[in-house]
């Protein structure tokens, strides 16, 4: 099982072929959204909401054998792919290793030069709320 | 007269920039357009030779800041027709403008069963401010209909005019549609049953032609920043008889005659409605935005930016999957559109990519958007610096981006 630092970095070089061209970038980032798994419906509720983004995200949480499992969504493809990156360093890890989880990846890539300020605090909005449920593991496990 | 593009692009320095690697593109002017040099040196020169506090001043600083403010006072006058410059307050905006007509004279004149006419496409800051007065006096808020193309449903309109409306609030042009509102007949119609009528004028100054002593409208509101100057300033025209006859809309200086502990009593328009210093330098600057209308033209303006919406309009039919949102048999240069593959914030982004500079979401419009059955689209929008080929360029994105398999 690779670590977020793994992930990262193969994400930071996947990035780097792209030498800060923006429509590859956001044209690669579409792609890697359509990689996720598909989200249940039914999962796409209030509670899962996540909160000050633009375009409507939702992240739904599972806790088994001592990992969180991740489902995402957006209803833009963009999101998505921003989502897909986080997914791929978080899911099946344990809370310890997300709350543990140094994101240095987003500055790597230039993340703030390619979806802008506003998009950036949404992007922080799901980073807080994927922390917030593996907090709430780490305290509670599955209850 | 046919107008020299090249010329004026190189009035705004802004323009010749890349963004992202290509040239800027810049179609997002019915959010704020681009200022010329002569606004941006004016501010300079404002703040490093002529700063003052205006009014009520001995020294020739403040006397020079007090004529440039009043010249500007004098030239919104001239822009808009009014019959004395008294009537043109300024404001910090649109918003602003709305907010002070909604709150003292709606305070003043409003009371439990009225009703206030506003459209469904109106900008959210021609919504709140009237349900907000609405709710405190017990009056009722009416809504005028639209068809498809996004026009005015006029008969329906008649319905809704009866004596207790006492209010018509109506945008000139609509900002997410381009739509050009027959606002003419809108004030005669609101006369005849007795209302009083207030034009949100934002869109439409840059474009048509202002005669408000033609229009008969009994309040128009101007913004600054679509106009080519500075953000922070915009205008409230409204008759003299209306304006003498409203409260204040706030308190502080400027805005009185006598203050004591007992009683104060107010200035004249239109200082009654300035109170405290006001955004003076952008004020100054804001009448160099209006000469470099005046000396170009409407009619020479409308022209070009006609020019370049039916260019875009043309192109745009082609593409398959692209729908066309505001099809109104009058527009101005606006135009709002969504792609069937990609939601409208994906566009955006990759438009951006490309140097390409357009607004979307829902424009501050929801309840237009609900009419739409649409959460936002992509909206385009020219102004007078703008060429064909910008259109070109966009048209081509736009095309490939159709064309994604997404």
């Amino acid at each position: 099982m690779p670590t977020p630092k793994d992930i990262q970095n193969e994400i930071i070089d996947n990035f780097s072929l792209f030498e800060g061209d923006m429509e590859q970038t956001l044209m690669y980032l579409m792609d890697l959204g359509k990689k996720l798994p598909a989200m249940p419906e039914e999962h796409k509720i209030e509670e899962f909401i996540v909160k000050g983004c633009q375009s409507k995200v939702w992240v739904f949480p599972k806790f088994t054998d001592g990992k969180v499992q991740f489902e995402v969504d957006s209803n833009t493809e963009i999101t998505k792919g921003l989502l897909y990156l986080l997914w791929s360093i978080w899911n099946n890890q344990t809370p310890e290793t997300i709350l543990n989880t140094e994101l240095y990846f987003i500055e790597k890539i230039g993340m703030s030069r390619m979806i802008g300020t506003q998009r950036s605090n949404g992007f922080t909005a799901m980073i807080q709320k994927m922390k917030a449920f593996a907090t709430l593991y780490q305290q509670h496990g599955n209850s | 007269m046919k107008l020299d593009i090249n010329h004026i692009r190189n009035q705004f320095p802004i323009l010749h920039q890349e963004v992202n690697g290509k040239p800027l593109v810049y179609f997002d002017n019915a959010a704020t357009t681009q200022k010329p040099q002569r606004v941006i040196d004016a501010l300079n020169k404002y703040y490093t030779l002529d700063n003052a506090n205006i009014h009520r001043a001995a020294h020739t600083l403040a006397s020079r800041s007090t004529e440039y403010f009043e010249q500007t006072r004098k030239a919104i006058q001239q822009f808009i027709n009014a019959k004395e410059d008294a009537e043109c307050i300024f404001t910090k905006g649109v918003t602003e403008s709305i907010n002070l007509v909604a709150q003292s004279w709606g305070r003043k004149f409003l009371q439990a069963g009225d009703e206030v006419v506003i459209t469904t496409m109106e900008h959210h800051s021609n919504i709140v401010p009237w349900q907000m007065i609405c709710e405190e006096k017990g009056a009722i808020l009416k809504v005028i209909p639209i068809n498809d193309a996004g026009e005015l449903l006029i008969d329906e309109y008649d319905k809704l005019l009866s004596p207790k409306t006492k209010m018509v609030a109506c945008v000139w042009v609509s900002n997410a549609l381009g739509t050009i509102n027959p606002v003419k007949e809108i004030i005669e119609k609101a006369h005849a049953v007795g209302a009083k009528v207030l034009l949100d004028g934002a869109q439409a100054c840059s474009h048509l032609e202002v005669d408000v002593q033609a229009l008969d409208c009994d309040f128009l509101t101007i913004s600054s920043h679509k106009l080519y100057g500075p953000t922070g300033v915009g205008v409230l025209y409204g008759k003299r008889e209306l304006l003498d006859a409203m409260p204040p809309y706030q308190g502080g200086g400027e805005m009185i005659k006598e203050v004591t502990f007992a009683k104060t009593t107010y200035n004249d328009i239109p200082f009654k409605f300035e109170a405290g210093t006001p955004n003076i330098a952008d004020v100054i600057a804001f009448k160099y935005a209006l000469d470099f209308v005046n000396e170009l033209g409407k009619p020479a303006i409308a022209k070009h930016e006609d020019q370049l919406l039916r260019h875009f309009v043309n192109g745009i039919v082609e593409i398959h999957g692209i729908k066309l949102v505001g099809t109104a048999a009058q527009k101005v240069s606006v135009q709002s559109f969504v792609l069937n593959n990609m939601h409208h914030f994906d566009v955006g982004m990759m438009l951006d990519a490309k140097g390409i500079a357009v607004r979307t979401g829902h424009h501050c419009t929801q309840p237009l958007m609900q009419r739409f059955g649409m959460d936002g689209t992509v909206r385009a929008s020219f102004a007078v610096y703008n060429t064909i080929e910008e259109v070109d360029v966009l048209l081509d994105a736009l095309r490939k981006l159709a064309n994604l398999n997404t």
